[in-house]
């Protein structure tokens, strides 16, 4: 065996935070390639027939809204997480990762809702498909957001605050969503 | 975390057995991961080769066929799936799991169990799919529920691959030892890199489609979506190039670090070399605009306007990828001004690299409307020499490293004539089909599908049965020599010749550890001045000193 010289441990290289990170990039891949499929189908739908929503079927916009409005606490308790977690202040760091959580169970409530108001059957076409495939797949990252967020805050009461990481990683998760849900936001509820 | 005692001693050798199989069944050391990946990706291989060869000898005369179009359909469709998601890309993956993390000096993967749920969930997928094929389901397929079922499973197998990429992407980045800075990666870690960062774009985008087919067949309502076909409608710009050319950018990454080894020397320009690499993985662009981008039919009579439009989304998804493909060949081809010393891996990779700079450029040529060659063999000729250049690259990367996972090396001897057939194997399967694609033969098996459920007419004015028969002998080399291929390496594993911990007198991290590697890699971390760490030990051997 060749003896190279060797070398004191490196420091750490964040390695969930990376991770966090790559899959934070393939979701918004993921969501980017649907909503490009939802204005081409919506181009097609707006060319050959002149109407995109099927009859009868109209957007509540004041849950949407209040769902894009509940992001910007979202990332301000994320980041309340991250500031009190650096502070080893753990009263802090679960109040605000609870709170974040529950303004993700929120986002999650107001999306079924809209689902339930709206009422679009499944097989209305090319609307109802790419409506529920781009809601469907958002409404998945929410609800991994909800589960990272509580199993945070489980981590850091049960004591492993040393892991400031993990509640840096969460924040990136909840601010890469904040930028997914604009997204489908302004294509899918503002210019339908 | 569960951990298995590897000196455990069972009482019984059905003891030992059992042992075993849950030792693998519940690894997660890369090593092993990455052989999985490359066994099943291996048998899987010989199966599609051999349905490949199938279809290609019902071509040979359109007036007799003996198989029923559905049939012939779903062989199609297994073939292109499976040799491109169950084999082409499982082989980089398997590499790079294998291999990776012992080139960068890490004592593991990041996110193992995420890694080896990851093959689990590709394995799952692919049985899943291979099976719905089976039923009549895979893409045009008749049996609606198993069509279904082929695109979950389908999407299934894309994220297991994904999150085996993802690991080797995080690993890339987080574990490297120290002083290992991202410009002195070796070169076959850093094709992975540009081919996990390529694929965390390219590959939800498809599995993101997939669920829209999925919904769409679901709940038939519109003509666009439903149906059968719309796997590969939609889903169609992830098996062809330039997407399959990103899959394929491991083997420069492979042929970087064996020509160094091979020559010991510091291959030079490093930077443009990376970068290079880099470009050839651009082809991720196609992904992201979902379809194929083609240089118009009649573009001389364009304005000059519409012809900047049309020519800078070809240049950035078609062109860049090939001049990197290109420059990245030509720049490591040029250490051979060194004598090297010669090896079957040295050949392999050589040979391997040859097939995907082919693939490069008549992947461009493809996409030229002008050319006529939109949807015609020659797209499928393209396909099978990027194939082609990824199975010999597989195979000159276990040739090489084979003595880091079994303490055995595989006999120059008996492997250099198999890189050889298979170069021949794949000439053979994919220049027919480009000369058979300039006579407009149609590029899928079912051309006359409209015409009626048994009917497969292929209006050709060629000589078909040449290229046809000459095509099919390619492939049914590339199916013998692959699987000679595995029975050398197989029988290589158990009574091979025991090597030293550095065979090749290498270059890189991973021949600084025992040979084959313990479970945790290296006894000690080492710290790294330069790209090339153990030249730096070795001044007797550097031809540069």
């Amino acid at each position: 065996m060749i003896a190279l010289p060797s070398a004191p441990a490196p420091a750490p290289r964040r390695q969930l935070l990376v991770g966090v990170g790559l899959a934070c990039a393939a979701a918004a891949a993921a969501t980017g390639g649907l909503l490009a499929l939802f204005l081409q189908f919506r181009e097609r739908a707006m060319a050959a027939e002149g109407a995109w929503l099927p009859d009868g079927i109209k957007v509540p916009m004041v849950p949407a809204n209040v769902m894009l409005i509940a992001l910007l606490p979202i990332c301000v308790f994320a980041q309340w997480a991250v500031y009190a977690a650096v502070r080893g202040d753990k009263a802090h760091t679960g109040t605000a990762l609870g709170l974040t959580g529950m303004l993700g169970l929120a986002v999650i409530n107001a999306q079924a809702m809209i689902w339930k108001v709206m009422a679009v059957p499944a097989a209305q076409g090319s609307y109802s498909v790419l409506f529920y495939a781009t809601t469907g797949l958002v409404t998945l990252l929410a609800i991994i957001g909800v589960v990272f967020s509580v199993v945070t805050a489980l981590r850091f009461l049960g004591g492993r605050t040393a892991e400031r990481e993990v509640v840096v990683a969460h924040a990136l998760y909840w601010y890469a969503f904040s930028f997914v849900f604009a997204m489908l936001w302004f294509v899918v509820y503002v210019t339908k | 975390m569960t951990t298995i005692d590897p000196h455990a001693v069972p009482a019984s050798s059905q003891g030992a057995f059992v042992a075993s199989v849950a030792g693998w069944v519940t690894t997660t050391d890369h090593k092993r991961l990455g052989r999985l990946h490359l066994a099943v990706a291996a048998l899987v291989a010989v199966a599609a080769l051999a349905v490949s060869a199938l279809l290609s000898f019902e071509r040979i005369d359109s007036a007799s066929v003996s198989l029923e179009l559905g049939g012939l359909t779903q062989m199609f469709s297994f073939a292109r799936f499976g040799l491109t998601y169950l084999v082409m890309l499982p082989l980089v993956v398997g590499l790079g799991l294998a291999i990776v993390p012992l080139q960068l000096g890490a004592r593991s993967l990041a996110f193992p169990r995420l890694a080896a749920t990851g093959f689990w969930m590709w394995l799952i997928g692919g049985v899943l799919a291979i099976v719905s094929i089976a039923a009549n389901g895979g893409p045009n397929g008749g049996n609606a529920r198993f069509v279904d079922l082929f695109s979950l499973s389908a999407g299934l197998v894309i994220l297991g691959l994904l999150a085996s990429l993802g690991c080797l992407a995080a690993s890339i980045m987080t574990t490297r030892a120290p002083g290992l800075n991202m410009r002195r990666l070796p070169f076959f870690s850093w094709s992975v890199l540009v081919l996990a960062l390529g694929s965390v774009v390219a590959l939800p985008i498809a599995a993101a489609d997939l669920l829209v087919v999925f919904l769409a067949h679901k709940y038939p309502s519109l003509s666009e979506l439903s149906g059968n076909r719309a796997v590969g409608e939609w889903v169609g710009f992830a098996f062809t190039q330039p997407v399959t050319l990103l899959f394929a950018v491991p083997v420069l990454g492979l042929l970087g670090d064996v020509v160094g080894t091979a020559t010991r020397t510091r291959l030079t320009p490093r930077g443009p070399i990376l970068l290079a690499v880099g470009l050839a993985g651009l082809g991720v662009l196609s992904a992201a605009i979902q379809t194929p981008v083609v240089l118009t039919s009649g573009f001389s009579a364009l304005s000059a306007s519409d012809k900047v439009s049309e020519l800078l989304p070809f240049l950035l998804v078609q062109v860049l990828p090939l001049l990197g493909t290109f420059l990245a060949v030509a720049l490591v081809a040029g250490g051979l001004r060194t004598k090297p010393k010669v090896s079957a891996a040295l050949v392999f990779a050589l040979l391997g690299a040859l097939e995907v700079l082919a693939g490069a450029a008549a992947g461009v040529l493809n996409h030229v409307g002008d050319a006529g060659l939109v949807g015609t063999t020659f797209e499928e000729g393209t396909w099978i020499l990027l194939v082609g250049g990824v199975l010999l690259g597989a195979m000159g990367g276990v040739a090489h490293w084979a003595p880091k996972w079994w303490g055995r090396r595989i006999s120059d001897k008996a492997a250099l004539p198999l890189a050889l057939l298979t170069f021949v194997g794949v000439e053979l399967a994919a220049v027919p089909m480009w000369i058979a694609g300039f006579a407009d033969q149609p590029g899928a098996v079912f051309p006359a599908v409209e015409a009626g459920p048994s009917v497969v007419e292929f209006s050709y004015s060629g000589p078909a049965e040449l290229w046809n028969t000459l095509s099919t002998a390619g492939l049914a080399l590339m199916l013998v020599s692959v699987l000679a291929f595995v029975l050398l390496a197989a029988r290589s594993a158990v009574k091979g010749d025991t090597t030293g911990d550095d065979p090749w007198d290498g270059l890189t991290l991973e021949w600084a550890t025992t040979s084959p590697a313990p479970s945790d890699n290296f006894a000690a971390l080492h710290a790294v001045r330069s790209a090339e760490p153990l030249l730096d030990l070795k001044p007797s051997t550097r031809s540069d000193a």
